[in-house]
């Protein structure tokens, strides 16, 4: 790379050694600000090579700070990795053993919502997040931002510094500062204090609240999450005469019909929902106790895609279709329903209402977390009606400290705004200038407040509009508590210091109320001593951090009965759609939530389930949409919606309803870190506070072409049959169809005798009965084994690492196609055409059947690639892995290489672990037990689809697994003997419907 | 037949020569003073040779990501060049190895460069292999020297096997041309006119007498190393084309690569022969030694070849159909009609098609014509080579994985240098040695004939 | 020899092959033994006129052959059974067909290294100084002149004789050549 211009006052040269260092210096601040002329410049060097180049700084922005490594060394060198890090301890604490991990018990909050968390800690680094098994929201698995959190947390763009208006201030300025204004309010009981949260189910949190608002009886709290949960709050206001929190329990029904309602991915509890109801999903043997499914949805899903029947409407037509199947179920209120079905539509519903009434009791009707308020009064009607409220259906007190219509809430602050009626604005957490609905005006409101400050973990676009930037700890960082789905209360701990100095909200609203400060441990603490009424306290509380739970904080079910009157209302509030106008259907991405996540490289370059899309966030319609429009994936459209206009790249999804789009919000950040800046296009300002999810809208073509990176360009099968697949009725006609519909010129026989495995032989097998696509498996793999990100460049040239990828087919017609989840990684196949081609010998096999990948002696020449009928393996065409940023070595998993350019790597079914396992039973002189050997992806899995162990040991799950008459490997006739093999996939649909 | 045939084809050397004129004739080639011309071809070489260099060390600070390989596209023009260059090389070989045990004596005025021609292809591919590694500054782990890790070469691995091919094939390739060197250096050494040039030709040229008993042990030993080259002919590209063969894709599992692929080495080779000597034989006025007959018989090794290579592709598609087996049959459509069809056509029009315009005689002896077809046929089996490696990688047996490939700019970069060094390399060779093999030249001469007829 | 003479030989030039067959048989038939004979081209019909043996270079060809392919597999067999066997694809340690190209090449390399070699050897190569280069228009032996030399060695050398016999050959002139 050429030096960049000498620095200012150093033209004349000087000694080559100042010369040289004033050269670097300004080279490293114009990378780190990353200014158009340099990349410019790098542009110019190779002019034909541009991409090549500057995507080279590009793409890696995140893994390769080139230059801001100048800078962020600087930082991080000095005092802020934790010290057991970096120094050898002189007195060593008893727990710590260098080399061993330790886990603690932490939760992760969405939406407000916890997921129960064990976090791997190396030597006080935290370098991988599991579930915990004792909490219920996790049961031991996790969703893809519980994995991708790790990253966050040590995330070098996140705000490192306290500042007023841009300027670096300390903890104690601000605290000064913001008595003063607290000092001006006393007066006015604090009439010009407002307090603007996320959705809070922290009880510490609301009791400090509370504790602010006793002190200032005028302030306020309000509440916004972007994620908005109005709906189902509104509905359960309507339904039942009161807030009320509803879950529902998938282990118990034998039928589940879901209103757009996307239960295994979306909405809190969801891992919950996913582990339930694929243990009901799981067919072994004959396939007893098979749940079935049907889905009404109106922009698909990964339940739609599990779904044993699925009826695609659009979106206005959800409640018309729900009012017919009350109708249907013979609900009194709902005989006034005059919704107009299609034929189509008319057969499902008769078909689903037949077969709910058949289970009646064993059934249960869940409706979405996007569907508006008619569709949830309905669904709590029917589920009343057909007796699955109690089992299936348990209402409780609200989980959320203080339920709120936040619309209003936030509708009810930016008015007092503008009235400058606001003096002192404290945003905790959150982004309300991105993420308000457009039509509030909240940003230009809050310019009327005199003092705004915001408690944000990197300076976004709301940090612009406040004087004030707290920097706010990472969860890994801080102490906190929250409550899960159902209730149960979790105490979140610190695995680390704060890496950048973070401050929780607690600590912050400690402030408000006392001088000295406080730490968050005190205040968690203090606030449970008052709560857990034990005669011992410590005991409790030890117990609860240790468990990752408070037992017994559960909230019990409550009877509750359904407002009739509220039912014919929604019936009579239905309205058909009007024929010819577009639904617009915006849905949190499934990778950056509400955007919050922008920053995470993993989750960025994780493909979208249904797309396969990184990096991008894209209009999704259905095939006839795209004719009548005349575009195909990747052209530009313009959506227009409420005064709004965005310009998108279509991505043409079979399955998609016609007449409707569906695209994702939390893109096109304007202020982020280097790694989501730029990324996709901003859609909240579409987004209205009465419609936060379905608008209508106008799409126009462009004519522009934009390029997308999707990780899988295929999406027929192309008449072979990598997934296979049947129903429930197949089977038990003639349980070995699966091996029956093999290619033909299937053959065993070889050159050579076999290689024995006497001892252990370790293989892996997958259940595509419930793999819902939701990429936890992927992003664990990626976290546990140090796999780089590579960027949107490079995947558009077909380079992503990923060693495990989930495939995606279709099957059918395009407009209701099936489709099908297959997750792939390398399947250690005991005659590896890899292997034999190596000329150096850097791939070869273990005693115990692993395709052994030696990194060291590897030369590069690909042809193990080249020879891998699966392509599962993935090469470091450049330097991928970020070398030279400090913070990110923190985060790294120290038991896996991390690899440099030109090796080749791929799934060694996490060797790290299997060694681990090892050791400790020879340790104890025992064999290793079944089950002692999780992999990552094994582990992270909601709904358990993958098993991993011994295939000698008869008694080992993967072994039972292999014996299932659905067990079939992914090309075996070409011999290579795989050790991951897959079950098929299952279906269990209605026979009425299959023979309409 | 050589009666019947003499009267109506041209000749191989033209009329009058003697020793003596034949001696004069090439190595004043060499010992005369630099042709303007040579200053201008051999300085645009270098400049490409410049280019090559830039391309390989951007290549070695950044890493194979700036071509345009990827996965599942793991090999693209790197292999593609190596597999091409080999096979010009191949030409060479045959025609001083095969065509000397066949005592076809038109190869006399042609092995010379046929071989320094094969020498420095060889030069140029074997880079490839080098380049094209992730880690190319370990490349020699591919070699089985004593180490220090204890750990060797895997020898199941066709990779392994082309290191010993080539190499040896490079060794041979060399020795047969020096012994082929060593009395016409004597020549040179004893025509010299600076001291210089006699020193340096003489050190070559060994103490070289021409006595008897040298001819007696040469002529045994040249024998020889033109049976172990025959055996090379063969072998060379067969085990290059192992490197295809013996992996698992569909469009590489199929043995009839090997033969199809010596013939087409053969193919390409005598194209670039052409190629070569066309303006060879016109820069240096030697028509009297490269004469039409010349031409003419390698325009014929190119049509009897370029069948076989036809004959290659129909296979291919008939095996695919006769296996039944489903991705055979993919690969095959996926060739004539997928997104690589272009290239496909493009090398069924340059290597079966072109070539049939030589049965006619009138093109058979047009300079012109041939010259023009020998650069198609180049063209062609570079296309052949591109076709095999990426459309038979690029969808091949999962459709989730499958993807698409093109060279950057840096692939581009790096073939069109080493087509500089080879340039660079052959300009630097007529310029120095003779290109044409003068005692050869001689024992085709009358007066060498009536001694060898008055000896039987 | 006696003393080592200061004499190298005697050389007879001529104009055509044919003569220089025919010269070279003739003195064979004379009794002369350490003659030898210079062309600018390999002659068959001169080797067998000065009675030539067989050539050896096959011999050593064949032997180069054989060392190279023993040395071929024993390298492949060591390695990859005794030195460091590696389970490759499920394949057996000793999996000899895959070794059989590298042993083919080491065979021909062997083998084209014994001609070569051998054929210097046998020729006494290189040689930089050789007393024939004496002969002042022995330059031409490269071009189009044959020359005959009789070795002052040979026990039936005679400068007058030897001169005379020579000159009866018609050749276009004789030279003395110093040792």
């Amino acid at each position: 790379m050429r030096d960049g211009p000498p620095a200012p006052g150093n033209t004349t040269g000087g000694t080559p050694l100042r010369q040289a260092r004033g050269r670097e210096f300004w080279r490293s601040l114009e990378e780190l600000a990353g200014s158009p002329e340099f990349e410019a410049r790098l542009r110019d060097e190779f002019p034909r090579q541009a991409s090549e180049w500057h995507d080279g700084l590009d793409r890696r922005r995140f893994l390769q700070l080139a230059g801001a490594s100048l800078a962020l060394a600087g930082l991080q060198g000095c005092t802020r990795q934790p010290v057991e890090a970096i120094v050898p301890y002189v007195k060593q604490p008893e727990e710590i053993v260098p080399g061993t991990p330790l886990f603690y018990a932490t939760v992760l909050t969405l939406g407000g919502y916890a997921q129960g968390l064990l976090v791997e800690s190396h030597e006080g680094r935290p370098t991988k997040i599991e579930g915990n098994p004792s909490h219920p929201a996790s049961l031991g698995s996790t969703d893809v931002f519980a994995q991708a959190a790790i990253l966050g947390l040590y995330d070098p763009d996140r705000s490192q510094l306290l500042t007023e208006l841009r300027s670096v201030r300390t903890w104690k300025d601000f605290v000064t500062a913001l008595r003063a204004g607290l000092q001006a309010q006393a007066a006015l009981d604090g009439e010009g204090i407002r307090i603007l949260t996320e959705t809070v189910t922290s009880p510490t949190l609301a009791g400090q609240i509370q504790a602010v608002l006793d002190r200032f009886p005028k302030a306020r709290w309000h509440q916004w999450e972007p994620v908005t949960r109005d709906a189902v709050r509104l509905a359960a206001r309507a339904a039942f005469g009161g807030l009320l929190e509803t879950r529902y329990d998938l282990s118990l029904p034998d039928v589940i019909v879901s209103l757009d309602a996307d239960f295994v991915t979306a909405g809190p509890g969801a891992v919950r929902r996913a582990r339930d109801f694929a243990g009901r999903r799981r067919v072994r043997g004959d396939g007893a106790g098979m749940s079935r499914l049907y889905v009404i949805e109106s922009a698909p899903t990964a339940v739609g895609t599990l779904a044993d029947h699925r009826l695609a409407v659009r979106a206005g037509a959800l409640p018309a279709v729900t009012a017919a199947l009350a109708k249907a179920l013979g609900l009194p209120e709902a005989s006034g329903s005059n919704a107009q079905l299609d034929e189509a539509q008319a057969r499902f519903v008769r078909a689903a209402a037949a077969d709910l009434l058949s289970r009646r009791g064993r059934c249960v009707v869940i409706p979405g977390e996007y569907a508006p308020p008619a569709v949830h009064v309905l669904a709590h009607a029917i589920n009343h009606r057909l007796g699955a409220v109690g089992a299936m259906v348990i209402h409780t007190e609200p989980v959320e400290a203080r339920p709120v219509d936040q619309a209003s809430s936030l509708r009810d602050l930016v008015e007092d705004m503008e009235a400058g009626r606001v003096d002192l604005l404290a945003i905790l957490g959150g982004n309300p200038v991105y993420t308000s609905p457009s039509d509030l005006g909240f940003a230009e409101a809050m310019l009327n407040v005199s003092m705004r400050f915001h408690l944000a973990a990197e300076e976004d676009e709301t940090s612009e509009y406040c004087q004030w930037h707290v920097p706010e700890a990472h969860f890994l960082e801080a102490w906190s508590d929250a409550r899960a789905f159902d209730g149960t209360a979790s105490i979140a701990q610190p695995l680390i210091e704060p890496l950048y100095g973070g401050r929780s909200a607690h600590e912050v609203l400690a402030a408000f109320v006392e001088e000295a400060p406080r730490p968050g441990l005190g205040i968690v603490r203090e606030s449970w001593r008052s709560k857990i009424k034990a005669a011992d306290f410590e005991t409790v509380w030890r117990r609860s951090l240790h468990d990752g739970v408070v037992e017994g904080t559960a909230l019990p079910g409550r009877s509750a009965a359904i407002r009739e009157e509220a039912v014919r209302e929604a019936i009579a509030s239905i309205r058909p759609p009007a024929g010819d106008s577009l639904d617009l259907i915006l849905r949190p991405d499934p990778s950056v939530h509400d955007g919050r996540f922008a920053n995470n490289g993993w989750l960025q370059e994780l493909p979208r389930p249904l797309s396969k899309l990184t990096w991008d966030n894209v209009a999704h319609i259905g095939p006839a949409t795209a004719r009548r429009l005349g575009v195909e994936s990747g052209d530009v459209v313009e959506v227009a919606a409420s005064g709004a206009a965005v310009r998108l790249p279509v991505w043409v999804l079979p399955g998609h309803p016609d007449g409707a789009v569906t695209a994702h919000i939390g893109y096109g950040r304007r202020r982020i870190g280097r790694v989501g800046a730029g990324v996709g296009a901003d859609l909240y300002p579409l987004r209205t506070a009465a419609a936060p999810w379905l608008l209508e809208a106008t799409m126009t073509s462009t004519g522009h072409k934009a390029e997308l990176a999707s990780t899988q360009e295929h999406f027929g099968m192309e008449g072979r049959r990598p997934v296979r697949h049947g129903t429930l009725a197949e089977l038990r006609i003639n349980p070995g169809f699966v091996r029956e519909t093999e290619e033909p010129h299937r053959k065993e026989e070889s050159f050579y005798p076999a290689q024995p495995y006497p001892g252990r032989a370790w293989g892996l097998a997958i259940d595509l009965s419930v793999c819902t696509g939701c990429n936890a498996c992927v992003v664990a793999c990626q976290a546990e084994n140090n796999i780089p990100v590579v960027g949107k460049d490079q995947v558009r040239r077909g380079r992503e690492m990923h060693w495990l990828r989930i495939d995606r087919y279709y099957e059918g017609p395009v407009e209701a196609p099936a489709v099908h989840h297959m997750p792939v990684m390398c399947m250690h196949c005991e005659q590896a055409p890899c292997e034999v081609v190596c000329p150096v010998g850097a791939t070869n096999h273990s005693s115990e059947g692993l395709n052994d990948m030696v990194y060291n002696r590897c030369v590069g020449t690909r042809y193990c690639s080249n020879n891998c009928p699966y392509k599962v393996r993935r090469f470091n065409f450049l330097q991928y892995s970020d070398e030279r940023t400090p913070v990110l070595k923190l985060g790294r998993n120290p038991d896996v290489t991390v690899r440099s350019r030109g090796v080749m790597e791929k799934c060694t079914y996490c060797v790290q672990r299997i060694n681990g396992a090892r050791i400790e039973a020879e340790k104890a002189g025992r064999p290793v037990r079944d089950g002692e050997v999780v992999t990552a992806c094994q582990q992270a899995c909601p709904t358990q689809a993958i098993v991993f162990g011994d295939i000698n040991d008869r008694e080992a799950r993967v072994a039972r697994w292999r014996s299932e008459p659905t067990h079939y490997g992914l090309l075996e006739e070409l011999n290579t003997r795989p050790r991951t093999t897959y079950l098929a996939k299952l279906t269990n649909p209605n026979p009425d419907l299959e023979r309409g | 037949m050589a009666a019947r045939t003499v009267s109506e084809r041209p000749p191989i050397i033209g009329p009058g020569h003697t020793s003596g004129t034949v001696t004069d004739k090439i190595s004043e080639v060499v010992l005369r003073k630099t042709p303007r011309w040579w200053y201008v071809g051999f300085g645009v070489s270098f400049l490409l040779v410049m280019l090559f260099f830039y391309a390989v060390a951007y290549l070695f600070t950044k890493g194979v990501g700036i071509w345009g390989v990827n996965v599942p596209v793991g090999w693209g023009w790197d292999i593609t060049n190596f597999v091409w260059w080999i096979g010009i090389g191949h030409a060479g070989t045959l025609i001083s190895a095969i065509l000397l045990l066949l005592r076809q004596q038109w190869r006399n005025s042609i092995n010379r460069f046929a071989e320094a021609m094969t020498l420095f292809a060889v030069a140029c591919a074997s880079t490839y292999p080098i380049l094209h590694l992730g880690r190319p500054w370990v490349f020699y782990w591919l070699m089985p020297y004593p180490n220090s890790l204890g750990i060797w070469p895997q020898f199941r691995s066709p990779l392994v096997w082309d290191v010993f091919a080539v190499s040896t094939y490079a060794m041979i390739s060399l020795l047969f041309w020096f012994v082929g060197l060593i009395p016409d250096l004597a020549t040179l050494r004893d025509r010299a006119g600076s001291q210089g040039a006699k020193v340096i030709y003489g050190i070559l040229a060994m103490g070289w007498r021409g006595s008897a008993r040298h001819w007696h042990n040469y002529e045994s030993a040249y024998l020889m190393l033109a049976g172990l080259a025959t055996y090379l002919v063969v072998s060379v590209h067969s085990v290059v084309s192992f490197d295809f063969a013996s992996g698992v894709l569909p469009g590489w599992h199929t043995t009839v690569l090997p033969p199809y692929f010596v013939a087409g080495a053969i193919y390409s080779g005598f194209a670039m022969v052409l190629t070569l000597s066309i303006p060879l034989r016109a820069a240096f006025g030697l028509e009297d030694f490269i004469t039409a007959r010349h031409l003419q018989n390698m325009a014929k090794v190119m049509l009897a070849t370029g069948l076989i290579v036809a004959y290659g592709y129909l296979i291919e598609i008939f095996m695919a159909w006769y296996s039944n087996d489903p991705y055979e049959k993919y690969m095959v459509v996926n060739r004539v009609m997928g997104p690589y069809a272009f290239q496909y056509w493009a090398l069924l029009a340059c290597n079966v098609v072109s070539p049939q315009f030589l049965w006619l005689k009138r093109v058979r002896s047009s300079t012109a014509c041939l010259f023009v077809l020998s650069i198609v046929v180049n063209i062609g089996m570079w296309l052949e080579r591109y076709v095999i490696i990426v459309t038979s990688l690029h969808r091949d047996f999962v459709p989730s994985s499958w993807g698409m490939y093109s060279g950057t700019v840096w692939d581009y970069a790096t073939f069109i240098g080493t087509i500089g060094l080879f340039l660079a390399l052959m300009f630097l060779f007529i310029r120095f040695l003779p290109a044409i093999s003068i005692f050869e030249m001689r024992t085709i001469l009358p007066e060498a004939k009536s001694v060898e007829e008055a000896g039987r | 020899m006696k003393g080592g003479p200061r004499l190298w030989g005697l050389m007879a030039e001529f104009h055509t092959p044919q003569e220089l067959v025919e010269a070279a048989a003739r003195t064979r038939a004379e009794g002369y033994r350490r003659l030898d004979a210079y062309s600018p081209f390999p002659m068959e019909a001169l080797s067998d006129a000065m009675g030539l043996p067989a050539s050896k270079v096959p011999m050593l060809v064949l032997i180069g052959g054989l060392i190279g392919a023993v040395a071929g597999f024993s390298l492949q067999y060591w390695v990859s059974v005794i030195e460091y066997p590696l389970d490759i694809g499920g394949k057996p340690y000793n999996s000899w067909p895959a070794f059989i190209p590298v042993v083919f090449e080491c065979t021909i390399l062997c083998a084209g290294l014994f001609a070569v070699l051998g054929m210097l050897a046998l020729n006494g190569l290189p040689m930089p100084y050789h007393p024939v280069f004496n002969a002042p228009r022995f330059a031409l032996a490269s071009r189009d002149r044959y020359f005959l030399c009789i070795e002052a060695r040979d026990g039936k050398f005679d400068l007058e004789a030897t001169r005379r016999f020579l000159e009866s050959l018609r050749p276009s002139e004789v030279t003395e050549v110093a040792a």
